[in-house]
């Protein structure tokens, strides 16, 4: 599964972000964030947790036309009701069509088609790559994490992907403990060199801001800071140098924006907590 | 059921399905995919008879890992994701047993898993992928050197090499295919001829009966083959292929198994608290797996109030409204 350790769970990112009207939590701000990256008419695979919340999201908000799928083969599903993992049958509830992990990866490497993936993890570094497998040794692990799931192949397939992760130095870091999901991996062309056609991190939406990669080098860079959060706070929150040149002020989401996502796409608070 | 006799020699119990196909050392695919369609009633009976040292070879799996895993049947492990959703983001008994070195892990993707099945069931030795190039993924091996080479384990995780058909300028990763001894399923319905509909999503099941020795399949009903023939279209595997039947109503409880009833998230909470807990996990085994005496008492342990609120509706496939959190 396209998911991570922690984050679906995760509470830490659930306080009031901006004291302006109307109040907000950063986890609702990081699904409205997400869901504007998202074109009318494009594909997107969803993982599980906030990653799923926002292609919900986008869906009713910013792209009605857009089509949702999961790995586990429910293509186009209604969802009428949020799913809690990839595999809950509210993924395949009048869907355009249901079939299995062979059908899904072939639509998520599909060269006609312009697939946006959802992902997450439990660290990430500059370059986007991302691990969602163990810390401390592999051979040896601190701790062990869920694995790749289809993140690795939604990062090594897709045309694209979006990352959702907490901020924090133990998240941020500046050396993976193990390389799950490939980003530009060590930046420049070294993805392509690496054998990829394709695909590549295009933004990072954290509890605090949109991180976005620098077109030549393919280092991360603070693009927007949400409302109410300094860019100090960021810096301090990053595990290696940001660059923070250029950075903007996310617009906070709007009543109708908060209204759908809480009403319709979450009313039981299962991701939204 | 009059045409009954297209299973003479499949259709047994649990306990005999588990007794003649399941060993000691067997490499084990379960079907499934994390909180839906897991062959649990199968499972508990593995764990009932104290399987030991089972080689699972899954892509996404969840509650199944989890118990044998904490059951300590699993002696190696090929997985992809070892998690129930928001119910345990990485599934408890797992990450405990792998973080404490209690058996061998070797890490891939869905994709990959689901291709390493789809080269067994085709009958090619590897297959190639674009997943994973310059990953960890890749690059580290877990299985140590001394296990690889026999028992069914690759003499290598992966290999990379260049496409043969575009001068080198594309790199691929080839990957072992997988054979398994024994494919693990809980369907819908099989019908008595032995063929297979699966409702819903199908995962890689498909692809694991394919590639295994021998395929157990549990279901929720029995069906007359005539039924099934009037949609071929929608069946899922062939009679030729099924070796055990094993009519299991609630088969897949906690999870779910769609048009039939969705995942009981009461026992999941449950699950989750007694997993977490070296101290109360085998209490839970006691209680839910060991201690059970039949089938009936395992059901009416989880309660008919709760596999009612459980039930799905026949026309979404999962129980709308349910309390799931």
């Amino acid at each position: 599964m396209a998911d991570t350790p922690e984050r679906a769970t995760d509470a830490s990112g659930t306080t009031d972000a901006a004291p302006s009207p109307p109040a907000y939590t950063a986890r609702e701000m990081m699904a409205i964030a997400a869901g504007r990256f998202i074109a009318d008419g494009d594909v997107l695979f969803a993982g599980t947790g906030v990653a799923m919340l926002a292609a919900t999201v986008a869906k009713r908000i910013h792209a009605p036309h857009a089509h949702i799928f999961f790995e586990t083969g429910g293509i186009g599903p209604q969802l009428d009701e949020l799913p809690m993992a990839v595999a809950d049958p509210r993924v395949m509830a009048y869907a355009d069509l249901n079939a299995g992990l062979v059908e899904a990866f072939s639509y998520v490497a599909n060269r006609r088609l312009h697939t946006i993936a959802f992902l997450g993890a439990a660290q990430i570094d500059r370059y986007g790559n991302m691990n969602s497998t163990v810390i401390g040794d592999y051979d040896h692990p601190t701790v062990r994490f869920s694995g790749s799931g289809g993140a690795c192949d939604a990062g090594s397939l897709a045309s694209g992907f979006i990352v959702f992760m907490q901020h924090g130095t133990r998240k941020f870091v500046e050396k993976l403990d193990y390389l799950t999901t490939p980003g530009w991996l060590e930046g420049g062309e070294s993805r392509r060199h690496a054998g990829y056609r394709r695909g590549g991190p295009l933004a990072v939406v954290t509890n605090l801001c949109v991180l976005r990669f620098r077109k030549d080098t393919k280092a991360m860079y603070l693009a927007e800071r949400f409302p109410g959060v300094t860019v100090e706070e960021i810096v301090a929150n990053t595990g290696f140098v940001l660059d923070v040149e250029g950075a903007g002020v996310a617009k906070p989401p709007t009543a109708e924006e908060l209204r759908i996502l809480r009403d319709d796409v979450d009313p039981q608070r299962l991701i939204l907590g | 059921m009059a045409e009954r006799n297209g299973l003479e020699g499949k259709l047994m119990t649990v306990e005999q399905a588990v007794a003649r196909f399941v060993r000691d050392g067997s490499q084990i695919a379960v079907g499934g995919f994390t909180i839906n369609r897991n062959p649990m009633a199968l499972v508990y009976e593995i764990a009932r008879r104290r399987v030991r040292d089972l080689h699972l070879v899954v892509h996404s799996n969840g509650q199944a890992l989890d118990v044998l895993v904490g059951a300590g049947c699993v002696g190696r492990l090929e997985i992809a994701y070892g998690g129930n959703g928001r119910f345990a983001p990485t599934c408890f008994r797992f990450r405990k047993a792998v973080e404490r070195g209690e058996f061998l892990v070797e890490d891939y993707t869905n994709n990959q898993m689901t291709l390493r099945f789809l080269a067994g069931a085709l009958g090619v030795p590897f297959i190639p992928s674009k997943s994973g190039l310059g990953t960890d993924v890749l690059a580290r091996e877990g299985f140590p050197p001394d296990v690889r080479g026999r028992d069914g384990v690759a003499p290598h995780k992966a290999h990379l090499m260049a496409d043969p058909f575009d001068h080198g300028e594309d790199q691929v990763a080839l990957l072992p295919a997988l054979t398994p001894d024994v494919a693990l399923l809980h369907a819908q319905q099989v019908s008595t001829d032995g063929t297979v509909r699966i409702r819903g999503l199908t995962f890689a099941d498909l692809e694991q009966c394919k590639a295994a020795t021998t395929v157990v399949v549990t279901c929720e009903e029995i069906v007359p083959a005539s039924f099934l023939k009037l949609e071929p279209d929608r069946n899922s595997l062939p009679p030729f292929l099924v070796d055990a039947v094993v009519p299991v109503t609630y088969g897949a409880h906690p999870t779910a198994c769609p048009y039939f009833y969705d995942y009981d998230p009461a026992h999941l909470n449950l699950y989750k608290a007694a997993a977490k807990d070296d101290d109360q996990w085998p209490v839970y085994l006691e209680e839910w797996v060991y201690g059970v005496e039949s089938w009936d008492a395992y059901l009416d342990k989880v309660g008919g109030a709760q596999l009612a609120r459980i039930r799905a509706n026949t026309v979404a496939g999962y129980a709308p409204g349910l309390d799931r959190r």
